[in-house]
């Protein structure tokens, strides 16, 4: 299937934006008649590559070859009329129009003048056979399902023109049966001769359908591989950066325990001082069989006091998804949640908060900060919220909880009255944890506090875990670097498509194992 | 310089700044723009005009300066000043002896309750329902024209109830009553929300809705009360406006004063994106907009001209207001110390 010339070949992309080298010197071969599947951790550049192979970005240096022949597409535009077409996430369609105006739209066929509907109509059908698809084209899209959406948005791109098709996260929205629908239509579409460029963040999914995998890793190539010849372990460690025999299967590196209870492997409760007995003390936390359809698949959970559960998984692998149902920024539609023992009808945040639990999200930018607001007024926030409008508490006793706060957790500042947007990352990261911290949760829920932090900053948060675990608190610790995951953890959860596969504890709790459950060959 | 520098910092600076330029350009231009008379122990001149007539809008920008900082809008306003207008009028009563057909302060009550109705409806449209703001409140825009004609009956009810009158036309140790009813609002909000943790909450909401719902404020609640304050004010306003002519007229009464409203907010320093507010910042912008309308009659201004010289007026203040332009200007100037 490769024996051809590729009919995309990308030479030594470099894109730097400020601050951050996005691609370095990366390569790409794309052949007619493949699914080729980019894979990668969060930031290792396939969103940049793809937006450069699609002219929403130039390239610093490097050469796009279509063809053979050099190409500079400037605009996404430019790219489609090269007969390079892109699918996003986000259906980029009129879900008010018909099927038939939506694959026509702004080339209607017409006759003096005036849309001919006929025509259009038929040729919308005959379109949408071809990828063996058959439904009344005159009703309003928003009538059918997403994955029949999705291929209208496919079937707008083909014409004869139509040499490469991306198609950016198809799945991620889609049932099981929609995604085999979708793959059918992919496969038939390679069979004619397409080139096509495909990423997820599902495993499965990649070794269903791709013939070739291309692995970035921090903006840089790390490799091409037959997906046939590519184990799945190693695709992980390659994604991870890592080789295989660096794999160790010690724990070496976790968490260390307290000497009395070293040798206790299996519980992770042994490693509390303060809660007795397991068996007569209800957890802290307890999901039981809770879920979301298309979010997260039933799962659960036990915290305990001390306990630092950990959460292992590949970008997209439903650890966030996990995380939002807990704090009941999602609500669950089946499984019970309890914080005590006493069931929790969490349905929102504020419920969560006042049950005493705390969450810091993974987008800080978003779902964290107030920027224009002072640091100060950052960190007493989700107090005040606790204690209710009236209960004001002085500018004066904010000023010394939050000096107190920002003392303890080292939180770089000239001022604690200073806008909170001129925190760098891991200071606002410290901004967010000292938020929760003095609402005095029992349980403390971190998304990612890690990431896009200098390493000071990293190792001063995981200290803080260990500090907090050492208090009596729950904590998850989400975190895509399993050094870290097993420094701090006493339990870890393993997440896989959107699935929680595991709970691995004591002696498995090593980088090896986590990765081959994560492949599914334990 | 630092204590410029400072002061250039505050927002309510350069609305100051704006006012003072419209005052002094008036000392110099507008002949007795200044002189106040005392007729009747009564204070008399064009600056007391400024501050009655430019009382309901204040009270107006209240309200609105609340929904702002929500990053809402509420372009009903005006309409639910001129249903509050309607129901106290209906409920006075146009007997000419003057005697109210029920009792004055019910009517005054019943016309404010009303109105605060009007604005939980606008919040349960924008907090419950999730319409956007400008939506929401063009329903009521539109709506409460019509049922203030209801009220009224199509008619232009006259009042004769004298002691009415006193809201907008009476006067307390030499000043107009309406000033100290916005005075006391003016108060009260600035205590509920600088004393309470409201106004930090309203402005949490209005940077970032999903990181306060995420630091479990209760940004639904919220956003319906600050809709129904908004119609309080209105309410309050209303009351005022009709008392000021001694009548209400479905049709005219009120309207645009949403727009004057909403630009003495925005004149005032809070931004349309939510966030920081400025009660104070937007009395002064309702002050801009009141001395401007006072400055164009005076100078006799053609009509046809006057509202273009209102918008280039705005349209100035709106450029002071912006860092970036100040920057950019004090770029222009080389080294000059233009607030930085």
């Amino acid at each position: 299937m490769s024996d051809n010339a590729p009919i995309v070949e990308l030479k030594k992309i470099c894109k730097t934006f400020p601050g951050v080298k996005a691609l370095s010197s990366v390569d790409f071969r794309l052949f007619p008649g493949e699914v080729h599947a980019l894979m990668g951790q969060n930031g290792a550049g396939k969103s940049t590559l793809v937006k450069v192979l699609t002219g929403v970005y130039r390239q610093d240096s490097g050469e796009i070859l279509l063809e053979g022949k050099p190409i500079r597409p400037d605009s996404p535009l430019a790219a489609q009329k090269l007969g390079i077409n892109t699918v996003y996430q986000e259906i980029n369609l009129c879900l008010n129009l018909s099927v038939a105006e939506n694959i026509f739209i702004g080339r209607e066929p017409k006759r003096l003048g005036r849309i001919d509907w006929k025509t259009m109509n038929g040729k919308a059908e005959e379109v949408l056979k071809r990828l063996n698809i058959n439904i009344d084209v005159t009703k309003i899209l928003s009538s059918y399902s997403i994955a029949v959406q999705q291929m209208v948005a496919i079937s707008r791109v083909l014409d004869s023109s139509s040499k490469v098709l991306i198609l950016d996260e198809p799945t991620s929205s889609l049932d099981e049966t929609e995604v085999a629908q979708l793959f059918k239509v992919i496969k038939k579409l390679r069979d004619e001769g397409m080139a096509i460029l495909f990423i997820t963040h599902f495993l499965d999914q990649t070794y269903q359908i791709s013939d070739r995998i291309t692995v970035l890793k921090n903006g840089e190539f790390v490799g091409e591989y037959e997906t046939g010849n590519l184990p799945k372990l190693e695709l992980i460690a390659k994604m991870l950066g890592k080789e295989l025999s660096e794999f160790s299967y010690t724990t070496s590196g976790a968490r260390e325990k307290k000497p009395d209870t070293a040798d206790d492997t299996a519980a992770g409760t042994a490693d509390d001082p303060a809660a007795g007995p397991a068996d007569d003390t209800a957890p802290l936390l307890e999901a039981k069989n809770l879920g979301l359809r298309g979010s997260i698949a039933p799962f659960d959970i036990a915290l305990r006091e001390g306990d630092v559960l950990g959460f292992a998984g590949l970008l997209g692998s439903g650890r966030t998804e996990t995380a939002r149902l807990l704090f009941g920024i999602d609500a669950a539609d089946q499984g019970d949640l309890a914080v005590k023992g006493k069931k929790a009808g969490i349905s929102s945040p504020r419920g969560a908060m006042m049950a005493g639990m705390g969450f810091c999200s993974e987008d800080r930018k978003n779902e964290g900060i107030f920027a224009e607001l002072s640091i100060r007024e950052n960190i007493i926030l989700a107090l005040q919220a606790k204690m209710g409008a009236s209960k004001y508490l002085s500018t004066k006793k904010q000023l010394e909880i939050a000096e107190e706060l920002i003392a303890s957790l080292r939180i770089v500042t000239p001022s604690a009255n200073g806008e909170a947007k001129q925190l760098s990352g891991g200071n606002q990261q410290k901004l967010l944890l000292a938020r929760w911290l003095c609402t005095n949760p029992i349980i403390l829920i971190l998304d990612e506090p890690t990431r896009g932090i200098d390493v000071g900053a990293k190792l001063e948060i995981m200290e803080q875990i260990l500090n907090l675990s050492r208090k009596g608190l729950g904590v998850v610790f989400i975190s895509s670097e399993f050094e870290e995951l097993l420094r701090c953890s006493t339990k870890i959860a393993v997440f896989r498509d959107k699935v929680k596969i595991a709970e691995l504890e004591g002696e498995d709790m090593n980088e090896r194992t986590i990765m081959q459950t994560i492949a599914g060959g334990r | 310089m630092a204590w410029l520098n400072t002061l250039t910092r505050r927002k309510i600076f350069w609305p100051l700044v704006a006012l003072a330029f419209l005052l002094a350009f008036n000392l110099f231009f507008t002949p007795n723009f200044f002189s106040v008379e005392i007729k009747q122990g009564h204070l008399y001149g064009n600056v007391i005009d400024i501050l009655k007539n430019g009382a309901p809008i204040m009270l107006l920008a209240v309200g609105l300066t609340l929904v702002i900082a929500t990053k809402g809008i509420d372009i009903s306003v005006g309409s639910v000043v001129a249903i509050s207008a309607g129901v106290v009028a209906m409920l006075i009563g146009g007997d000419l002896k003057g005697n109210p057909k029920y009792p004055i302060a019910f009517a005054m009550s019943a016309a404010v309750l009303v109105s605060v109705a009007a604005g939980m409806w606008n919040g349960m449209l924008v907090s419950w329902v999730g319409m956007q703001p400008i939506i929401a409140t063009l329903i009521l825009s539109v709506a409460g024209r019509g049922i203030a004609m209801v009220t009224t009956n199509a008619m232009v009810v006259w009042l004769y109830a004298n002691p009415f009158a006193l809201l907008g036309q009476g006067y307390l140790l030499g000043l107009p009553f309406s000033i100290y009813m916005v005075a006391v609002l003016l108060l009260l909000t600035w205590l509920a929300m600088r004393r309470t943790a409201l106004g930090l909450f309203i402005e949490a909401v209005g940077i970032n809705p999903t990181a306060s719902r995420f630091a479990g404020i209760n940004a639904k609640n919220l956003i319906f009360w600050v809709y129904a304050f908004s119609g309080f004010c209105a309410g309050v306003s209303g009351l005022v406006v009709c008392s000021t002519v001694m009548s209400a007229d479905g049709n005219n009464a009120g309207l645009g004063y949403e727009m004057d409203a909403i630009l003495a907010v925005v004149i005032g320093g809070t931004s349309m994106n939510g966030g920081k507010f400025y009660l104070f910042g937007s009395m002064v912008g309702a002050l801009i907009v009141q001395t401007l309308t006072t400055t164009i009659y005076a100078f006799n201004v053609p009509p046809e001209i006057a509202q273009v010289v209102k918008a280039l007026v705005v349209w100035t203040v709106s450029l002071l207001q912006s860092a970036s332009f100040r920057a950019k200007v004090a770029g222009l100037f080389g080294k000059r110390e233009v607030a930085a």
